[in-house]
């Protein structure tokens, strides 16, 4: 059987969620090889082989991760080089894409990004779904060229365990001098929330101009339900929340089983980051608010009143 | 300095956007106008040669006979030329082959010591095309950017990611994207607009960057997008008036769909 590539998706060996679903993506493809870049691959391991990692492909090497995305394509083109896989799974976030795109010249292969479903094609490659114009269509596409490319949103796959050998081989990939021009050379680890990461949560609460500013409500419930915290443009462009939890179109796209809108009118750039949740429930003291167009359940109020009594029941419900 | 900026010629996402019977983007049904987010991209570049010892500005499209809109939107802004890559062929391109045809007429520009892009184009949204241009070119690329100097021919930006913010350096000439926190792009003046009618536009055919019309278009993707289909809309669920218990209201849906 084939191998298909995953690239892992870690912070120091500890794996991301979207990992679990790229490895469980591939499975269907055929063989799962996890490729990891980087260091802290022992707290790695036993993840990586629970989701079905036949084998393990390491490179520790600072060149690589001291310099943007390009040195990551040389490694994975080096690998498509090496094994002709089946296709090559990358997380949707902005690096993924960019490695992915990158990957896609050096092999002469097909990308689908954003991808929200990958399965065996009919004739052979993969076959893609994808939710495009603020969510208002999906696409499905064929990848035959080359070895596919396919970057898959996080929060699309439901994961599989499938335990693995993980069987380790390290590589050492000689750079290009072109590689290695792009280099990081600070970084500022921003504080932790305690909270889900964005892309991964199950429950997603976003603010937007109805909190005024104060996202006290909108923190304090998201916490009662074990939530990310998400903004609107709006809320984010007056400076009352940072730009890296912006839900939308100029932000990050989300697609939890749940997301809670508290003053957020709904407007098309907001429902393109949004549109995909399994369920919507929204919060708007305007009765006409867009919005409410997408609501599975909707509290016409204002979120200072709704919020906090929402959130006092919700505990009392927990015990 | 001399920039290139890229930009796109897109559908209002604003309206009902739609598909071609062949799958491609309708460009006709729907009002076009430039990418919003490439305003902060010419912006960006505006901005670099004001604050530094001048150059040129150039902005560069792809698309048909109506794109030279997006590049005239960016001469009002004050860019200084543009280039309209204009043939048949191109119509379907993805984004490989987008990104070949920019990258050609790039080269032919010569002499770019920038090439600036926006984060992605509000219709086809993938993010991809400043890493492939970067990857043609055999140039760096920093990206997502939200804040870009350029000094001692480094450019320089921060990147503000979801775990860490970046600092990141590439000696020019680099692509760069920037975000919409990085400026505030500017209004076209009224001089602005009259001095944009006397600005020289470039229209060039894949016979001028020598790209082959079999390496551009739907034939040449590769990808091939079997179906589209509308999302059906979602049923509008319940929505109740707070007057006193909506909160609680919240909460007793939320445990009956098990969220609680």
């Amino acid at each position: 059987m084939a191998e298909v590539l995953v690239l892992v998706d870690h912070v120091d060996g500890t794996v991301r969620k979207t990992t679990a679903e790229l490895l469980t993506a591939a499975a269907r493809l055929g063989e799962p090889s996890a490729v990891f870049i980087g260091t802290g691959f022992e707290s790695a391991r036993d993840t990586l082989a629970q989701y079905g990692a036949a084998k393990v492909y390491r490179i520790d090497d600072p060149a690589v991760t001291d310099h943007l995305v390009a040195p990551t394509a040389e490694v994975l083109a080096h690998l498509v080089d090496q094994t002709s896989p089946a296709a090559v799974l990358l997380p949707s976030s902005a690096e993924g894409k960019e490695i992915a795109g990158r990957l896609a010249i050096k092999t002469e292969s097909g990308l689908v990004t954003d991808a929200t479903d990958v399965q065996p094609g009919d004739g052979g490659g993969v076959r893609t779904v994808q939710s495009v114009f603020a969510g208002n269509y999906t696409v499905t596409t064929a990848v035959t060229k080359g070895s596919p490319i396919v970057t898959v949103k996080p929060n699309s796959i439901p994961v599989q365990e499938a335990p693995g050998e993980a069987t380790e081989e390290t590589i050492t990939v000689p750079l290009s001098e072109q590689a290695t021009t792009a280099r990081i050379t600070d970084r500022k680890e921003k504080a932790a929330s305690g909270r889900p990461q964005l892309t991964e949560a199950a429950i997603v609460v976003s603010g937007g101009r109805g909190t005024g500013g104060d996202f006290g409500p909108v923190e304090q419930f998201a916490d009662s339900l074990g939530a990310a915290v998400g903004a609107s443009r709006a809320a984010v462009d007056a400076g009352w929340y940072p730009h890296a939890s912006q839900v939308g179109q100029t932000g990050v796209s989300v697609s939890p089983q749940l997301y809670v809108a508290a003053g957020i009118s709904g407007a098309i750039q907001h429902r393109a980051g949004m549109q995909t949740s399994k369920t919507i429930v929204a919060v708007n003291k305007d009765a006409e608010a867009p919005i409410f167009e997408l609501v599975d359940f909707g509290v016409v109020g204002d979120l200072f009143q709704v919020l906090p009594q929402a959130t006092t029941e919700v505990q009392a419900r927990k015990g | 300095m001399n920039i290139v900026v890229c930009v796109k010629y897109v559908p209002d996402a604003q309206s009902d956007r739609s598909f071609e019977s062949d799958h491609t983007t309708d460009r006709e049904a729907v009002d076009g106008l430039l990418s919003e987010l490439d305003e902060y991209a010419v912006e960006a570049a505006l901005a670099l040669n004001e604050a530094g010892d001048g150059g040129e500005v150039t902005v560069l499209t792809m698309g048909p006979e109506d794109a030279a809109d997006a590049v005239k939107k960016g001469l009002q802004m004050g860019a200084d030329k543009g280039v309209h890559v204009l043939d048949d062929a191109i119509a379907g391109s993805d984004a490989v082959a987008s990104s070949l045809v920019l990258a050609e007429a790039i080269k032919k520009l010569g002499g770019v010591d920038l090439v600036i892009t926006g984060l992605a184009s509000t219709d086809g949204a993938m993010s991809v095309v400043p890493a492939m241009l970067a990857e043609r070119l055999g140039l760096p690329q920093v990206t997502f950017a939200s804040e870009l100097t350029v000094e001692g021919g480094v450019a320089r930006i921060r990147r503000d990611g979801d775990i860490a913010s970046e600092t990141i350096e590439a000696s020019l000439p680099a692509v760069v994207s920037v975000t919409d926190q990085i400026n505030e792009p500017r209004y076209p003046s009224f001089k602005g607009i009259m001095a944009a009618k006397k600005k020289p536009v470039e229209t060039w055919g894949l016979g001028d960057l020598g790209v082959d019309a079999s390496q551009v278009g739907l034939g040449a993707a590769w990808t091939t997008v079997e179906s589209v289909e509308a999302r059906p809309p979602r049923s509008k669920g319940e929505v109740v008036t707070d007057e006193g218990e909506g909160g609680k209201a919240l909460a007793e849906f939320l445990a009956s769909r098990k969220f609680v």
